[in-house]
C-alpha cells in the first residue's frame, strides 16, 4: 500500500530475525536430518531417504489421529470464535465492572497447562468432582475415563473453558477500538442490531479475529498437555490427538527417525492450513471494505 | 430490557468460568485425604497447610522465583526486539517483508515433542542448560512472532503523517520513536506484554527440558513433587492457585490498556 520503499528497514528486523532464527532454524534442520536416517545409537546411523515419510503417510493410526485432530480443531474454531465474540459484546465497556470482567476472563489463561488437566481430573470425577457429580446427579451416566463420548465432551469443555477467554480479550479490544461516531451514525440510519454487527463491528474486528483464528487453530492443532493429563489419549484411542500419538511414538517406542518424519509432516499440515486461513482472511478484508 | 439480558448472560458465563477455579481453591484448602474421601461444596475444615508447605519449602517457592525471572527476561527481550521490527513492517516495503512476516508466525506451528532433543543439544553446545537465560531465549521462539504481529497492528493504526511531521521538525529517529511514537502505542505495548507474560508463564515442555535444578520452573516442580508421593491433590491445587496470582496482578495493571486496547489498531 502506501508504505515507504526502503531496504534499510532490514536493519530494524535483524534483531528479531536473529533471536528467532537461533531457536528455529538449527533445531528444524536437525529434525529434518533425523527424519532421513535410521538411528540406532549416537554413532550408528543409516541413511534411509524418504522411507519414514512413506511409512508415516501410510500409517492408518496416524490417519485416525489426524481425522480426530481435524474434527477437534474445527469444533474449537466453530465454538470458541462465535462464543468469544458474543461474550466480548456483552462485556461492559467502562467502569469498575469492565476492569473486573477483564481480570476474571483472563484467569483461566494463567494456569499452567498440566495443572489445568489435573484440576479437571478431580473436577469431572463422578464422586468428588463438582461437574462430574452434577451431570451424574441429573441422571446422565458420565465418566470420561470409560466412555469415549464423555471423554470428548470433557476435553471440549475444558478446551472451551480454557481458551475462549483469549478470543474474548482480542475481540473485546477490537470492539473498544470502534469510534462512538459509527454507532451514532448507525442509530440515525435506524440500523438493526444485526446490521450494526454485520456492517460495523464485524468488519472492524477483522484484524483481531485474524490473529484469534490463526492462534486458536495452531494451538488447538498442537494441543498436548491438557488432554494428555486428563485422559491420556483414552479411553482406547478415542482422544489420542496428533501430538499425543506423536509422543507415544517418539518416547514410547524410542524411534527418533519415524517420529522426526512425523513431526515434519505435522508441521507442514499446520503451515498449510494457517497459510490458507491467512490468505482467505486477507481477501475477506479487501472485498469487504465498508 | 436488553441491558438486563446481556448482564444475565454475562453472569452465567462468569459463573461457569469460575467453577473450575473455585474447585481448585476449594481443594487447596483441604487435606488430600479429605478431598478424596467425600464430595463437599466448601471446605468443612479449612486448612492452610498446603500453602504453608509451599511458602516454607525452598524447592517449592524457588520454582516461582525461577519462573518469574525467565518470564520477565523473556518479556523484556520480546518487546525490545519486536518494537523496531514491528515499526519496520508497518512503515516500510522491503525485500521479502511479507514472507518474513508470515515466516515469523510459522515458528509457533511445529509440534514440540521431537524438537525438544535438538533444543537441548543446541543449548548444551552454548553451555546454557539450566540457566534462566536459556528458557527466556527459547520462549522467544513463540513470543517474539506474536509480539511483532500484535504491535504491527497497533502501529499501522497510527497515521504515517505523524512520523513525517516529526522528521520535518528535525527529530532523529530514536528521539521520535521514544518520545512521540511509543507513548502513542503504549496500549499496544501493554497488551503485548500481557500476552508474552501469559504464554511464557504457562509453557512447560521447553522450560522443563532446558532446566535441571537451578532454573526449574514452578509448573515442572509441580509435576515432579506430585509424582513422587502419589498425588497430593491439595498441594497441587494450592500451587495452582498461587500460579494465577502473578498473572492476575499483571492483568490488573494493564487492564485499562486492554480496555482501550488495540484502540488505534487496524489489527
Amino acid at each position: 500500500m502506501n508504505k515507504w520503499q526502503d531496504n534499510k528497514a532490514w536493519f530494524m528486523v535483524i534483531p528479531v530475525f536473529l533471536v528467532v532464527a537461533v531457536s528455529a532454524i538449527i533445531p528444524l534442520m536437525t529434525v529434518v536430518n533425523y527424519s532421513l536416517q535410521d538411528i540406532f545409537g549416537p554413532d550408528q546411523r543409516v541413511f534411509v531417504g524418504l522411507e519414514w515419510y512413506k511409512d508415516a503417510l501410510t500409517d492408518s493410526r496416524l490417519h485416525d489421529a489426524l481425522s480426530r485432530q481435524l474434527l477437534f480443531s474445527s469444533l474449537v474454531l466453530l465454538i470458541e470464535i462465535p462464543l468469544g465474540i458474543l461474550i466480548a459484546m456483552m462485556m461492559p465497556k467502562k467502569g469498575w465492572s469492565a476492569s473486573l470482567s477483564l481480570v476474571l476472563v483472563a484467569l483461566p489463561l494463567l494456569i499452567p497447562w498440566n495443572v489445568i488437566g489435573t484440576i479437571w481430573i478431580i473436577f469431572m470425577r463422578p464422586d468428588i468432582g463438582l461437574l462430574g457429580a452434577a451431570i451424574n446427579g441429573m441422571g446422565i451416566p458420565f465418566d470420561h475415563t470409560a466412555a469415549p463420548v464423555s471423554a470428548w465432551v470433557t476435553v471440549m469443555m475444558m478446551e472451551v473453558w480454557h481458551w475462549t477467554p483469549l478470543v474474548v480479550l482480542l475481540a473485546y479490544a477490537g470492539l473498544q477500538a470502534i469510534p462512538e461516531a459509527y454507532f451514532q451514525a448507525a442509530r440515525i440510519d435506524g440500523a438493526s442490531a444485526w446490521a450494526t454487527f454485520r456492517y460495523i463491528q464485524l468488519p472492524k474486528m477483522r484484524g483481531v479475529l485474524t490473529i484469534a483464528i490463526l492462534l486458536r487453530f495452531m494451538d488447538s492443532f498442537l494441543i498436548y498437555a491438557e488432554p494428555f493429563v486428563l485422559t491420556g489419549g483414552g479411553p482406547g484411542n478415542s482422544t489420542t490427538f496428533l501430538s499425543i500419538y506423536l509422543v507415544k511414538q517418539a518416547v514410547g517406542q524410542f524411534d527418533l527417525g519415524p517420529a522426526a518424519a512425523f513431526s515434519i509432516i505435522y508441521f507442514l499440515i499446520v503451515l498449510l492450513f494457517c497459510w490458507l486461513f491467512y490468505q482467505a482472511l486477507l481477501k475477506v478484508g479487501t472485498g469487504d471494505k465498508s | 430490557m436488553k441491558f438486563q439480558k446481556r448482564t444475565i448472560g454475562l453472569i452465567i458465563y462468569f459463573v461457569l468460568l469460575m467453577l473450575p477455579i473455585y474447585w481448585m481453591l476449594n481443594m487447596s484448602l483441604r487435606t488430600n485425604a479429605d478431598i478424596l474421601s467425600a464430595f463437599s461444596f466448601y471446605p468443612s475444615a479449612p486448612t492452610l497447610d498446603n500453602y504453608i508447605k509451599i511458602f516454607t519449602d525452598e524447592s517449592w517457592y524457588s520454582g516461582y522465583l525461577n519462573s518469574f525471572y525467565y518470564v520477565s527476561m523473556n518479556v523484556m527481550i520480546s518487546l525490545l526486539t519486536a518494537l523496531p521490527a514491528a515499526y519496520a513492517f508497518s512503515r516500510y516495503n522491503f525485500l521479502g517483508d511479507k514472507h518474513l512476516f508470515f515466516w515469523l508466525l510459522t515458528n509457533r506451528m511445529a509440534p514440540p515433542a521431537v524438537f525438544l532433543l535438538p533444543f537441548f543439544q543446541l543449548y548444551s553446545t552454548f553451555n546454557l542448560i539450566d540457566t534462566h537465560f536459556a528458557v527466556a531465549l527459547s520462549h522467544c521462539l513463540f513470543n517474539v512472532p506474536l509480539a511483532v504481529w500484535v504491535l504491527e497492528g497497533f502501529m499501522s493504526g497510527v497515521p504515517r503523517e505523524i512520523d513525517e511531521m516529526a522528521y520535518i521538525d528535525g527529530y532523529s529517529f530514536p528521539r521520535f520513536f521514544l518520545t512521540i511514537f511509543m507513548p502513542l502505542i503504549r496500549t499496544g505495548i501493554g497488551v503485548t506484554a500481557f500476552f508474552c507474560f501469559m504464554f511464557s508463564w504457562v509453557e512447560l515442555l521447553l522450560a522443563r527440558t532446558l532446566t535441571t535444578t537451578a532454573a526449574k520452573p514452578i509448573a515442572a516442580i509441580m509435576t515432579r513433587t506430585v509424582s513422587a508421593s502419589g498425588l497430593d491433590w491439595g498441594l497441587l491445587a494450592a500451587a495452582g492457585v498461587l500460579t494465577i496470582v502473578p498473572g492476575a496482578l499483571v492483568i490488573w495493571f494493564v487492564r485499562n490498556h486492554l480496555a482501550k486496547g488495540f484502540a488505534l489498531g487496524r489489527v
